[in-house]
């Protein structure tokens, strides 16, 4: 019955293990031979060191854009709407999440593209669209993420009772000042719950980085090339722990917070 | 008031443009599917039902579209029953490692597509020797589809209670027919939402697909992003986009009226 369970665990430490193999440079078989080679190459390779602090520097901004914009609407939603306004919202917010993940990169594809609506847009004001690169991945990836950090935070806010809200406001806060030392402190978990996901998606993806991220490398695009065209998975299987490894602390970072137990 | 009228008004705005901002692009997918140009210039030139025409008699899309569903198909149908078997196990026996069980289910979700694709695309090929192919992407689905029925399952049971089958048990009733007549029903709607979350999962996954697919196998996902970079292809691409846009909205529709069932059923136990 957990065979699936088992096998996927046994696929995780062979992985590992791959990863300590090396590769003969002539054949390109895969060598038995135990090693840290391919560690060590991750890190003294200043590229490889470059793409993986950018890979982390762009989850942590995907994050953040996120958390900065699902507050707000998250907040609208507990706390402003109408039960009927909230439902609607709800579902609002939902939907993109059943549209497939591949065409919300495309749309973005379309937007950024020259002579796109972005370029339409901002052409009165003389702003263009900054093309295929760092910046329309952060957007694109922020965008794909976006309901994954909406809705833990819309939880953690209905928990929020309103007599807070009263008591705040009636030893004299404005709501400004209620919500940044009330409901802030007490939404902070559900933020860092959001953040697990957004932060542990942006570190695996390499679809949407290849779809609007030009020539720009990520961790995923790396281990996607070295598993298909360079066909070296001992070194691919090394890059791909560091992921693991990144979410692995973050997780033990944020446990803390008690973020674990509001996902 | 616990909000006042100024910030109210506020929010209100940032939920609208942050709401624009998400159809948008959705919105611009749709009407490009009937622009006359091949690229993405906006306006368009032109609108056309000519890409519609020329999408439905695409060979390639239509197969990926019938490989995607038997995939999503099986994958779910082996979700169901292997979570249900598992969140019954996990509920009933209180066994050393039972939160080790649990975590390792919802691990093929928590880490990043690609480790969980590259570590079954090892399995597959260096250890077990399998070719890949249609069968690999099945169990490659499976394996992450679990999860959403066996969350749904568990949550079930523990808000139920064991009482019901307790008490068909004391009736006389075997485990099977307890389970077929009294666990079943119970759980009918929770294995639905995880049926419906499983399929969608399985018929959007890329990531885990492309390590686990052989070359002769194409899935719906796999043949849009084969096809995105080709310039001759991409009015298809995006019917096909938008198409799918569309459909996104079923399973909204399904959704909403499951959880609508679940309120008016406990409603109804209630009383």
């Amino acid at each position: 019955m957990l065979w699936l369970g088992v096998a996927y665990l046994a696929a995780l430490g062979a992985l590992f293990i791959t990863s300590l193999w090396g590769q003969n440079d002539f054949t390109g078989e895969i060598e038995r031979v135990w090693s840290f080679d391919n560690y060590r190459q991750l890190w003294e390779i200043p590229v490889y060191r470059t793409i993986a602090f950018r890979t982390i520097g762009i989850a942590a901004l995907v994050t953040v854009v996120d958390a900065v914009l699902a507050f707000p609407i998250a907040l609208y939603m507990a706390k402003v709407a109408s039960p009927r306004v909230r439902r609607l919202l709800v579902i609002a917010v939902l939907m993109p999440l059943w549209a497939s993940y591949l065409v919300k990169a495309y749309a973005w594809r379309g937007m950024f593209s020259q002579g796109g609506l972005i370029d339409w847009l901002g052409g009165p004001f003389g702003v263009s669209s900054p093309g295929y690169g760092l910046i329309a991945t952060i957007v694109t990836l922020a965008y794909l993420w976006f309901p994954y950090m909406v809705l833990p935070i819309y939880a953690g806010l209905e928990r929020v009772p309103d007599s807070l809200f009263e008591a705040s406001g009636d030893l004299g806060a404005g709501s400004l000042t209620t919500i940044r030392r009330i409901v802030l402190p007490m939404a902070f978990p559900a933020v860092v719950a959001g953040s697990i996901f957004t932060f542990s998606l942006t570190l695996g993806d390499y679809i949407a980085v290849t779809i609007v991220g030009g020539a720009k490398q990520l961790i995923g695009t790396v281990v996607y090339a070295n598993v298909g065209a360079a066909n070296n998975l001992p070194f691919a299987a090394a890059f791909a722990t560091v992921p693991v490894v990144v979410m692995l602390i973050y997780l033990a970072a944020v446990r803390r917070t008690g973020a674990l137990e509001s996902l | 008031m616990i909000i006042d009228a100024r910030l109210k008004l506020v929010l209100r705005v940032l939920t609208g443009l942050v709401l624009l901002v998400v159809y948008v692009p959705l919105a611009l997918v749709v009407i490009n599917s009937f622009n006359t140009d091949r690229t993405f210039t906006w306006p368009p030139s032109g609108l056309t039902l000519h890409w519609w025409n020329a999408a439905w008699n695409s060979a390639g899309a239509r197969d990926a579209l019938l490989v995607s569903v038997e995939v999503a198909l099986l994958a779910t149908v082996i979700a169901l029953t292997l979570g249900t078997l598992a969140g019954m196990a996990l509920r009933r026996t209180r066994f050393f490692g039972r939160n080790v069980v649990s975590l390792l289910i919802i691990l093929p979700i928590a880490l990043p597509g690609i480790v969980t694709g590259i570590a079954l695309n090892n399995a597959f090929r260096t250890m077990l020797d399998i070719e890949l192919g249609f069968l690999t992407i099945v169990v490659a689905h499976a394996t992450f589809c679990i999860v959403t029925v066996f969350n749904n399952v568990l949550a079930r049971l523990q808000r139920l209670g064991p009482s019901l089958e307790q008490a068909s048990a004391d009736l006389g009733a075997g485990p099977l027919t307890t389970f077929r007549l009294v666990t079943f029903p119970m759980l009918r709607s929770a294995l639905l939402a995880g049926a419906l979350l499983a399929f969608g999962l399985s018929f959007d996954e890329i990531v885990v697909t492309t390590f686990t697919a052989g070359p002769e196998v194409q899935t719906l996902p796999i043949w849009i992003f084969q096809n995105l970079f080709r310039p001759n292809q991409a009015p298809v691409v995006n019917v096909v986009a938008a198409v799918l846009v569309l459909l996104s909205t079923i399973p909204i529709y399904l959704a909403q009226r499951l959880s609508d069932d679940v309120a008016s059923g406990s409603a109804g136990a209630a009383h």
